[in-house]
């Protein structure tokens, strides 16, 4: 307990520490608060999901707080889901079956920019004869545009730029050609050029059901330009499952395999030391070998041919560098720690071998292993962010890197998508900070020959 | 002075001039002895590197594939080119063909047990004779592993060479001018940036391109050179040094500070040695003691050092490259990834191997060159 409080007084004269340990535990709380709010079958099934999924998700928005350092406001996404009530539904016989159902969608449009996509999804019960839909479009100046029809299956989506009709009479209502239909629909006709109108829209969907039971459902989606706090990808997934639970993925990997990593390498230098000899000789060249043997890679070969899965890899990298150069600081080390005159006395007693290495002299280095540890972390983070930028990521998990691999794949920089990079790698950042600066920190409170330089 | 007092001391001088000489051939011998017994050292430890990653690569049988699916191909090219072949039945023809793959891999041993094979691959990978791509070519047109390899190896060569170089000068001479600024405002600075090393190259990276040539538009993008290759040999070399401004910058950023506070730590330690006072008691000039009493002794620490620091910026180097679009050995990489091109990634894999023992030699001889120990310390450079 003592020992905990001096520390903590000890690492207050260190500003950048305290950072560091907000940042870290920042991170650890995401990390256990994501699986229990996200559990694991649920984020897979999310980020490898389709068009079924996230059908009502916009393609390449970016996050909301876009909004907040720009001066136009970009659309966010509307949704009408009248199978959950949304919207308003009406219902009145026409003739003996035929019944005819109004869905009618009204929706405040504050934006300075056009939706990209609209798109009316519909799922009809039906025998034999299929519904019959019919939209019509009211713009806040009081124009009614005839927005097409669709007889609708099972499950169809009617998607408003795809009809030709629609296209040329909105270019006739515009006076501009080739209008696009997303903005056609909401433009200001009194303006030059395409400006967005602002102000109520509605969207009436007339269905006639042509059967006693036949019933039908639609979803009207006008996609936005921004989406929550994340955005989302090419595929439209939310960013934010794949944000939220690579950090607990990075946070394991980066922790256990410093920890894996340096525990190893400290018991084999110490074992090498204290039997000497060939044994020593021995793991010394291994080093040499060690060094030479590139450990990136390696792991791209391992990736490529066996498995991506990201438990092999933490273990190959724990392998490879069991025999890593730090070896020969622990060395060092050690050789002085082994003629301390406590070995002796356990020696004199009759412990054993293992007893003295493991009891007596690698517990001597532990202050050295601590900061050791926490700046290594960084390192294995980006390891494993740098293998999923290499395509090689965790084949089912949702990870930093996979972000930004995706993200330069598909051209995220060149085409202007910069959140898609900066949120991964704001992460990324954090944790790289965050652990180098507790760690920088640690290596001064438990070098105290490092600070007074 | 007398005839003989004279001759006396041109005696001495000859035998001084003598002495001299054959204390630098001494030291010429000894420092060609450690650098021959290091090259050989490492050698063996390349040896043994690629031995284990051919292991690694082995361990699924993918090299004994590759081999096998290349016999097979190549006979069944060839019958189908032989018009006599053809007219033979199909069932003798199945069976001339596999009596004939069978020959071959006698012929390649693959029918010798895996200890033996394993030597054979060790051979071939060691002189990156590992055949044909699977599907890569290398821009003349070869599918020759070898060709494909070498012909990106200069690219990447240009790329770290230069990175390296400039890191390593400019944090030598940050360094030096730290230590003697020793807590100043630009001293703090450093070391309040020295985590952002925990980042590798390609990082920053992104970062660079997002700035630079997505919102700024005043660099490329990616790329060597500009799309179609200037003809004029200057043009040619400007737009090389436009293309590399960004992933050297990148590199720089990802090393630099947490290598000038290492060496500047270095710095300080060899400055605070007696001797160094005894020369400012002298009174000499700062540059000197510097370069003389503070440069000389710390030039081996920093060297080791900056060995282990390329080690890390190599592996660094295949994502930068990928990054950068920076058609280098990095960046065949990741092609021969996304075509599972298997003898393309384990050649690759051979070839890191060696840039890295070339690395820690190039190192290692310019280390004998600076640690006098080596030079004329009579077997005293066990380390």
């Amino acid at each position: 307990m003592r020992a905990i409080t001096s520390f903590l007084k000890e690492i207050r004269n260190y500003p950048s520490a305290i950072v560091g340990l907000i940042i870290i535990s920042f991170l650890l709380i995401i990390s256990i608060a994501t699986p229990i709010f996200i559990p694991y079958n649920e984020a897979v099934r999310l980020w490898r999901g389709g068009e079924d999924i996230w059908a009502e998700y916009p393609r390449n928005a970016w996050p909301v707080w876009r909004n907040w350092f720009s001066s136009t406001d970009l659309p966010s996404t509307i949704v009408f889901n009248s199978s959950e009530g949304e919207g308003v539904r009406t219902e009145e016989s026409v003739s003996d079956n035929t019944r005819e159902v109004r869905f009618t969608f009204e929706f405040d449009f504050p934006y300075d920019e056009f939706p990209p996509e609209l798109i009316l999804f519909a799922r009809a019960q039906f025998d034999v004869k299929q519904p019959f839909l019919e939209m019509t479009w009211f713009t806040p100046d009081g124009r009614e545009i005839r927005a097409g029809e669709f007889s609708p299956g099972p499950s169809s989506s009617f998607r408003f730029s795809q009809d030709s009709r629609l296209q040329r009479r909105l270019e006739r209502e515009t006076g501009i050609p080739d209008v696009p239909v997303e903005k056609g629909l909401f433009d200001d006709p009194s303006q030059e050029g395409l400006q967005p109108l602002n102000g109520t829209y509605r969207l009436e969907v007339s269905a006639l059901l042509f059967e006693e039971d036949s019933d039908v459902d639609v979803t009207f989606v006008s996609y936005g330009l921004v989406h929550g706090l994340a955005g989302t990808d090419h595929r439209r997934r939310d960013l934010m499952i794949a944000l939220l639970w690579g950090t607990p993925i990075a946070m394991a990997f980066g922790l256990l395999a410093a920890l894996g990593t340096t525990v190893t390498t400290m018991s084999i230098a110490a074992i090498g030391v204290w039997f000497g000899g060939w044994l020593d000789a021995l793991i010394q060249r291994m080093t040499e070998v060690n060094a030479i043997i590139p450990l990136l890679p390696i792991l791209i070969m391992v990736g490529t041919f066996y498995s991506r899965s990201i438990w092999l890899m933490l273990g190959l990298v724990v392998l490879l560098s069991i025999f890593g150069l730090s070896i020969k600081n622990y060395r060092a080390i050690f050789l002085q720690v082994r003629e301390l005159p406590y070995i002796d006395a356990a020696r004199s007693y009759g412990a054993s071998n293992m007893r003295i290495i493991f009891r007596y002299m690698i517990p001597r280095l532990l202050p050295l292993i601590i900061p050791q540890i926490v700046t290594l972390v960084p390192t294995f983070v980006f390891i494993e962010a740098s293998l999923a930028v290499l395509g090689l990521g965790d084949p089912i998990l949702p990870t930093w890197g996979k972000i930004i691999q995706d993200a330069n794949s598909q051209g995220a920089l060149f085409n202007g998508f910069y959140y898609w990079i900066l949120e991964p790698a704001v992460l990324l950042m954090l944790a790289g900070l965050g652990f180098a600066m507790v760690g920088f920190a640690l290596d001064r409170i438990f070098n105290p020959r490092l600070r007074e330089l | 002075m007398s005839q003989e007092a004279l001759q006396v001391d041109l005696k001495n001088t000859e035998s001084i001039e003598a002495s001299e000489r054959q204390a630098r051939t001494r030291a010429m011998t000894r420092l060609l002895r450690y650098t021959i017994l290091r090259l050989m050292a490492l050698f063996f430890t390349v040896v043994v590197g690629v031995y284990i990653t051919v292991l690694i690569a082995n361990m699924g049988g993918y090299v004994d594939e590759i081999r096998r699916g290349q016999i097979r191909e190549s006979i069944v090219l060839a019958a189908s080119l032989d018009p006599e072949f053809r007219q033979l039945p199909e069932e003798e023809r199945t069976a001339l063909i596999e009596e004939r793959v069978a020959i071959q891999e006698q012929r390649y041993g693959l029918d010798q047990p895996f200890v033996i094979r394993s030597f054979r691959y060790l051979s071939n990978a060691l002189t990156l004779n590992l055949g044909f791509s699977e599907g890569l070519t290398s821009d003349s047109g070869s599918r020759l592993v070898k060709n494909i390899i070498l012909e990106r190896l200069p690219s990447t060569l240009v790329l770290f060479g230069t990175a390296n170089l400039l890191l390593f000068f400019v944090s030598l001479f940050l360094g030096l001018s730290l230590s003697r600024r020793y807590g100043s405002f630009f001293d703090k600075l450093v070391l309040g940036l020295a985590p952002t090393s925990a980042a590798p190259g390609w990082f920053y990276g992104l970062f660079l391109i997002l700035i630079f040539a997505g919102l700024l538009h005043l660099l490329p993008f990616g790329g060597m050179v500009s799309a179609p290759p200037p003809e004029n040999p200057v043009d040619y070399a400007l737009s090389l040094l436009q293309h590399m401004i960004l992933p050297v910058t990148a590199t720089l950023i990802s090393a630099i500070f947490l290598t000038i506070y290492n060496w500047r730590t270095f710095f300080l330690i060899y400055a605070s040695e007696d001797y160094v006072e005894m020369a400012k008691a002298k009174g000499l000039p700062d540059g000197m003691i510097e370069r003389r009493y503070v440069l000389r002794p710390t030039l081996p620490n920093i060297i080791t050092s900056f060995a282990l620091l390329l080690i890390t910026l190599w592996t660094g180097a295949i994502i930068l490259e990928t990054v950068f679009n920076w058609p280098g050995i990095g960046q065949l990489y990741f092609k021969a990834i996304g075509v599972y091109d298997t003898p393309v990634i384990l050649a690759n894999t051979v070839v890191y191997a060696y840039l890295l023992a070339l690395t820690v030699f190039l190192l290692d001889f310019i280390y004998a060159l600076v640690d006098p120990r080596v030079r004329v310390g009579e077997g005293s450079h066990g380390r």
